[in-house]
């Protein structure tokens, strides 16, 4: 019941906006750490599209998962720039670091790729990790 | 009491400059947040009274104050890599606070607004054509002659987009511009609305970024009453590279999967919800206030060569000794860019290759570093310029990883609404793989059946491999709906020509 009025609030802010459905899906996955096949019904009865059109959407893109995770999570940067700046090299020891309690994300460039190799937690970011800096994040998450 | 600034872009904060800034503020200097100057390799960079000291950790702090630290780098504005550029775009970059509209104004800011809105929307379409702006997202389309179809096609409503979806690795100069200046951006979009007749905006901003959508923002709130009736709202894309494709942006801001559309119809026509679009990048809105104000256009027309107008933020990245934002004229080579004003490698080994134009950009050898930055120069050395980003590699890069790596990105990121890129890049990964004999070489079960007539019944030689792959990537370039298929084979292909001996 507290998830529907959670969801009718979030619906209720999105009235009146174009195009809808990216901003209520940021917010139901912010909200409840996933966008699961019950949040999909409800978006689609909302917005008056059918729950395969909710789905399409929401499986399209990697930001919206369908179960949530409660790890926490690493977003660790692997695209060309970082790579040129050795970031391969730290992944191993970094993967095991983590284990199955964090959670290591591969992203694809977060906009720092004259620092790099570089890493993102929620709304923190991290620049010129070497193997310890790396490991040591991963430890303190 | 001592006034220091430091930057609150995300570089400089992901290298330490919030400590900095709080061991400051404990000392008792007063701290003043401005952009970043885009000297990267010396963030956190500290300023007081036009000198720099750089890269500052919270222990140097006692030492700066007292005058006995060592990383003292003199006048930020007379250093060589600040000296040497021609910064239009990025004229306030190091110099203002971002969020305040004082700063803005005291710096000619709105300056191009006011003046365009005295102005004939036909008047400010053809200042715009006459300084040869082209869009700077990639494709390098002339700004004016867009602005131009939109203004003329028929429709109730219109409206302005920006892209800032930068995905590409190595470019930065979009989200340092909405981080720094993010008022240059909003006053760019409402001169475009005012030429166009659009009064509703969107800024698709890729949710990496959290630091550009929070300035952004609060930006667009404080700047609301000097560009209304223009409105912008900022939309957060969702982690697909694809949605920097200006068709599958508008697909994703409509609230759809972010598939590429076909073209015709172009989004000058029928864009967003179906009505006539402007979509230009975030810093060809940015380069728009320069250009409207008195002489802009003429001063903006007088940069640059041939049919390559202006300056370029150009992004230095990836293994390089200086790296940062480095705003010049059209023109300049690769050699000065590496060289000169990058210094080498960050590893100090020598440069085996550089890519320029983000994941779908060529690998360029060093003995082509003397090419001219310039849209026709690249297009005609099978390489392209894209959004200006620049990554070096040093000789430890492995080119045969660099290009299955191509592929694989663009089977990762592919939208999946064309089959080239769907599955060509999927059998490119497996190509580059069995060239490379990591693959498996025989063929597989299906091909060994007996009703598989055609299908061949020994493993492919590795010249027949090679030719195939070449075959996919002509394929690919010439039959993908957009650049994310259409441009994967330049990387490929380039360190296939120049590096072979990566591929055995």
């Amino acid at each position: 019941m507290i998830r529907d009025a959670q969801l009718e609030a979030i619906f209720a802010a999105f009235r009146g906006t174009e195009g809808p459905l990216l901003p209520i899906l940021h917010e139901v996955q912010h909200a409840f750490g996933c966008v699961d096949a019950e949040a999909e019904r409800s978006i689609a009865h909302e917005l008056n599209l059918s729950r395969a059109e909710v789905h399409g959407v929401v499986s399209f893109y990697h930001d919206f998962t369908p179960a949530s995770d409660l790890r926490p999570c690493i977003e660790l940067c692997r695209a060309e720039a970082c790579q040129a700046r050795g970031v391969e090299a730290l992944v191993p020891a970094t993967e095991e670091a983590a284990g199955t309690r964090v959670k290591l994300k591969t992203v694809y460039c977060l906009g720092l790729c004259s620092v790099g190799p570089a890493a993102r937690v929620g709304e923190r970011v991290y620049a010129r990790l070497d193997s310890a800096a790396l490991i040591k994040l991963v430890h303190s998450v | 009491m001592t006034r220091v600034r430091i930057s609150d872009d995300a570089v400089a904060v992901a290298c330490g400059a919030d400590e900095v800034s709080s061991a400051f503020a404990a000392a008792g200097a007063s701290v003043e947040r401005v952009s970043s100057w885009g000297m990267h390799w010396l963030e956190p960079l500290v300023e007081i009274d036009g000198i720099g000291f750089g890269p500052v950790s919270a222990a140097d702090v006692g030492a700066i104050l007292a005058g006995s630290c060592d990383k003292r780098i003199g006048l930020i504005a007379e250093h060589s890599f600040i000296a040497r550029q021609q910064r239009l775009t990025f004229a306030r970059a190091g110099k203002t606070r971002p969020l305040s509209l004082d700063d803005y104004a005291a710096t000619g800011g709105w300056a191009g607004l006011t003046r365009a809105r005295s102005l004939a929307p036909q008047a400010l379409i053809d200042e715009v054509t006459g300084s040869g702006l082209r869009g700077r997202g990639g494709a390098g389309f002339p700004a004016g002659i867009k602005w131009q179809t939109v203004a003329n096609a028929a429709g109730a409503r219109k409206y302005v987009v920006c892209n800032a979806d930068e995905g590409d690795s190595g470019t930065f100069a979009d989200r340092m511009l909405m981080e720094g200046d993010p008022f240059q951006l909003i006053e760019g979009m409402a001169i475009a609305a005012h030429a166009v007749g659009a009064d509703r905006g969107y800024i698709y901003v890729r949710s990496e970024y959290p630091h550009a959508i929070a300035k952004l923002t609060a930006a667009i709130k404080l700047a609301a009453p000097r560009i209304a009736p223009f409105g912008i709202e900022v939309r957060v894309g969702a982690g697909a590279y694809v949605c920097g494709e200006e068709t599958s942006m508008l697909n994703s801001i409509e609230g759809k999967r972010g598939e590429v559309r076909a073209k015709p119809p172009l989004p000058a026509l029928e864009g967003l919800f179906g009505c006539p679009t402007v979509v230009n990048n975030v810093l060809t809105f940015a380069a728009i206030p320069h250009i409207l104000i008195e002489g802009g256009a003429a001063l903006y027309d007088s940069h640059g060569v041939a049919r390559s107008k202006g300056t370029m933020p150009i992004q230095l990245a990836g293994n390089i000794k200086h790296g940062g934002l480095y705003e010049t004229a059209f023109g300049i080579t690769l050699n000065e860019l590496v060289h000169d004003i990058g210094g080498g490698t960050a590893s100090g080994r020598p440069v085996k290759a550089v890519q320029v134009g983000g994941p779908l950009g060529a690998y360029i050898h060093p003995d082509r570093f003397d090419i001219p930055f310039d849209y026709e120069a690249y297009t005609v050395a099978d390489a392209l310029i894209g959004h200006g980003g620049i990554v070096v590699f040093d000789d430890t890069a492995d080119m045969g990883h660099m290009a299955r790596f191509a592929m694989q990105f663009c089977a990762a990121e592919s939208c999946g609404k064309c089959t080239p890129c769907r599955i060509g890049s999927v059998r490119g990964v497996e190509l580059i793989d069995r060239i490379r004999g990591q693959g498996s070489a025989a063929p597989d079960a299906v091909s060994r059946l007996p009703q598989m007539h055609n299908a061949a019944k020994q493993a492919p030689t590795r010249e027949a491999n090679l030719q195939l792959l070449e075959d996919l990537c002509e394929t690919m370039k010439g039959a993908s709906l957009c650049a994310l298929g259409g441009f994967t084979p330049y990387p490929v292909l380039s360190a296939l020509k120049h590096w072979p001996e990566d591929f055995s």
